[in-house]
């Protein structure tokens, strides 16, 4: 007996002969939060809709809860999907929505007037329940959706981007509303985005997804200090990227030459000599600094600042080095630094703590 | 800019008004006058006013017209339906570059007359004529059918005419109906026939019933069809009203019969507007 709610063993989906997925293999476990991470037209929804019914994979099996469930139509399987725009039914009423499904089951009245009016307190609609669809604001449409859906007790929610049409504010409190409903629900969630931060912030583990194939699976943390691949590293997260060849091999300690300097890096894998590689430093990583503060350049990278912008609790640089590259650093007011006062086209010093770079083999883009 | 706008807006809207009080307002309180007055052999029209022509309508041929009238364009009403609506939704459902060519076909008739096409209906339904050689040739039959001149034949010369009028709106009406509610109800464990009972059925209501209106008005009216096809057989009220007026010459019964039928129309109608909520009105307009 495993613990995996829903497994997916080398599913393939093509549409008119166009590959939408390819072989992808994924285990989500019973309770988790799990994201589907990728920019738009990666495969996500398809996906979802193989999940939960609405397409058929071309090739591989799905099970739910052990279960095989390739041929079973959507209001057979126990999972319940909050669609992208909410798709509320704009005839009914808050409470017939959210009855809906109970009502598909034919439960008895109380029972359903019950679990409704549980539901409703739980997003905090209570008092909605005779409005239409229309008589509610985006906020609490979404509430509506989400509440419709968990009222079936569904053994995977599956949400399609449901924050993608509210503001900024509003996206950030349903974020956290979300994700205290996940932990007192106990469900599990297949949460859809193609916002890195958001994926980052809610999710247990994290999917990243490009041209649908399965680029890693990880926690948040493993899949932006320890992104597998330059498509990950790229597309989570902003990232400066240097070209390099490894000089020397000792261990899991590399020399490397970046732009003609040695530098001495660690790596968990094991590369060649003569390997070329891609080193990546995150622009929080990069420290700029000024020529009256560097006594021994010897590690350090000299450029031209190009940009700055202010950004109150941070100072975003655009940096052109000696050979023509532009990277980009975010600076942090801290004690030591406290003053961050850069001009354009000021020469400076960029340079990074050894170790907190990620070095990638060489990809031909 | 904004002055312009004005002056568009209030010729556009004073012109249509116009000609709705000079053509419609106008001749109806004319018809409803004439109503009340009698006639004799000499004068059209002629005073005292009277109630006689309304007694009149009270006689059991008139009342049978009526009845027949209203069963044989509800029966029309119902035919198109149910093959209008599965057309519709299967039209509304396609790829939009055959949807514009089926959309297209429906409209084709449109470019000959109606009168005309009613015509060549009589070549297909006659003894000798089209469908009756094609059965007789399969062997279906084994002497000539006539369906001219019966119930069948107005009812297929109605239906072919007045189908269009049925499917268009509801194409309209179920092009706007959002997919992925099907799907929401789908996934929420509704089966096919409930997702269509509980999701498809209500929310293209207002298509289903502007259809009906559409279809079930000018079956009713409509003269040419069963005097066509239906030859002296077949009397709707269509023909009722063109009788009083161009053979038995008698206005003020003839306006009577159209005074009392616009008012049962217009009830049928109020009755409508007070079963649906605010809301279905705006989108029946």
């Amino acid at each position: 007996m495993t613990n995996n709610i829903i497994e997916l063993r080398d599913v393939s989906k093509s549409i008119n002969d166009h590959s939408i997925l390819s072989d992808l293999n994924l285990e989500v476990r019973n309770g988790e939060f799990l994201t589907l991470l990728g920019p738009s037209g990666c495969g996500k929804t398809t996906l979802l809709r193989l999940i939960s019914g609405f397409e058929d994979p071309t090739t591989g099996t799905i099970f739910i809860n052990g279960k095989d469930v390739n041929g079973l139509p959507p209001h057979l399987r126990h999972v319940h999907t909050v669609f992208q725009s909410y798709a509320l039914f704009p005839h009914m009423t808050v409470f017939e929505n959210v009855a809906f499904g109970l009502r598909c089951q034919k439960l008895p009245k109380d029972e359903i007037n019950q679990r409704v009016a549980e539901v409703l307190k739980t997003v905090k609609l209570e008092k909605y329940a005779k409005r239409k669809p229309d008589q509610l604001s985006g906020g609490q449409q979404q509430r509506v959706a989400i509440a419709r859906a968990v009222v079936n007790r569904p053994l995977v929610l599956l949400l399609d981007e449901p924050l993608s049409s509210l503001d900024y504010r509003l996206r950030k409190t349903m974020q956290i509303e979300l994700k205290q409903l996940q932990r007192k629900l106990g469900i599990t969630f297949i949460f859809v985005t193609h916002d890195q931060e958001e994926a980052l912030s809610m999710s247990d583990r994290v999917v990243v997804m490009h041209e649908g194939c399965i680029e890693q699976i990880g926690t948040p943390r493993q899949v932006y200090e320890a992104p597998q691949n330059l498509t990950v590293a790229q597309f989570i997260g902003e990232a400066n990227i240097f070209d390099s060849e490894i000089v020397a091999v000792d261990g899991n300690q590399l020399t490397v030459n970046i732009q003609g300097k040695h530098r001495t890096i660690k790596s968990p894998r094991s590369f060649a000599v003569n390997q070329k590689v891609h080193i990546l430093v995150r622009p929080e990583d990069l420290r700029v600094w000024d020529h009256a503060e560097v006594e021994n350049s010897n590690n350090m990278y000299p450029g031209v600042v190009e940009e700055v912008i202010y950004k109150g609790t941070t100072v975003d640089l655009m940096v052109r080095l000696a050979n023509g590259q532009l990277v980009a650093a975010t600076e942090f007011f801290d004690e030591d630094d406290d003053r961050l006062e850069y001009a354009i086209g000021e020469p400076v010093f960029a340079t990074w703590l050894s170790g907190w770079e990620v070095v990638l083999p060489h990809e031909t883009p | 800019m904004k002055h312009h706008d004005g002056i568009l807006k209030f010729f556009s809207l004073s012109i249509i008004w116009l000609w709705l009080v000079i053509f419609a307002l106008l001749p109806f309180c004319l018809v409803t006058l004439a109503s009340f007055a009698s006639h004799d052999d000499i004068h059209l029209l002629s005073f005292p006013v009277t109630f006689a022509n309304f007694q009149e309508l009270n006689n059991s041929i008139y009342v049978k017209i009526f009845k027949q009238s209203f069963y044989i364009a509800g029966i029309c009403t119902l035919i198109c339906l149910l093959l209008g609506y599965p057309f519709a939704y299967i039209i509304a459902r396609m790829q939009s570059r055959y949807k514009s060519l089926f959309t297209l076909l429906i409209v084709i008739p449109f470019w000959t007359s109606s009168l005309i096409r009613t015509y060549s209906m009589i070549t297909m339904l006659k003894p000798k004529g089209v469908i009756s050689s094609i059965l007789m040739a399969l062997g279906i039959i084994d002497k000539p059918l006539s369906l001219l001149f019966t119930d069948t034949a107005v009812m297929i010369g109605l239906v072919y005419n007045l189908l269009p009028f049925m499917i268009l709106p509801l194409l309209t009406n179920i092009e706007r109906l959002d997919n992925r509610l099907v799907d929401a109800a789908r996934d929420l464990g509704a089966n096919r026939f409930t997702t269509f009972r509980k999701i498809i059925l209500p929310l293209t209501m207002p298509g289903i019933l502007s259809g009906c209106i559409l279809v079930f008005l000018p079956a009713m009216t409509i003269f040419y069809i069963p005097d066509l096809l239906g030859g002296s057989k077949s009397i709707l009220l269509g023909n009722l009203i063109q009788n009083q007026f161009l053979i038995a010459q008698n206005w003020p019964l003839g306006s009577a019969i159209s005074v009392v039928f616009t008012l049962m129309l217009a009830i049928l109608l109020f009755i409508y507007w007070r079963s649906t909520g605010k809301k279905e009105h705006r989108e029946f307009l």
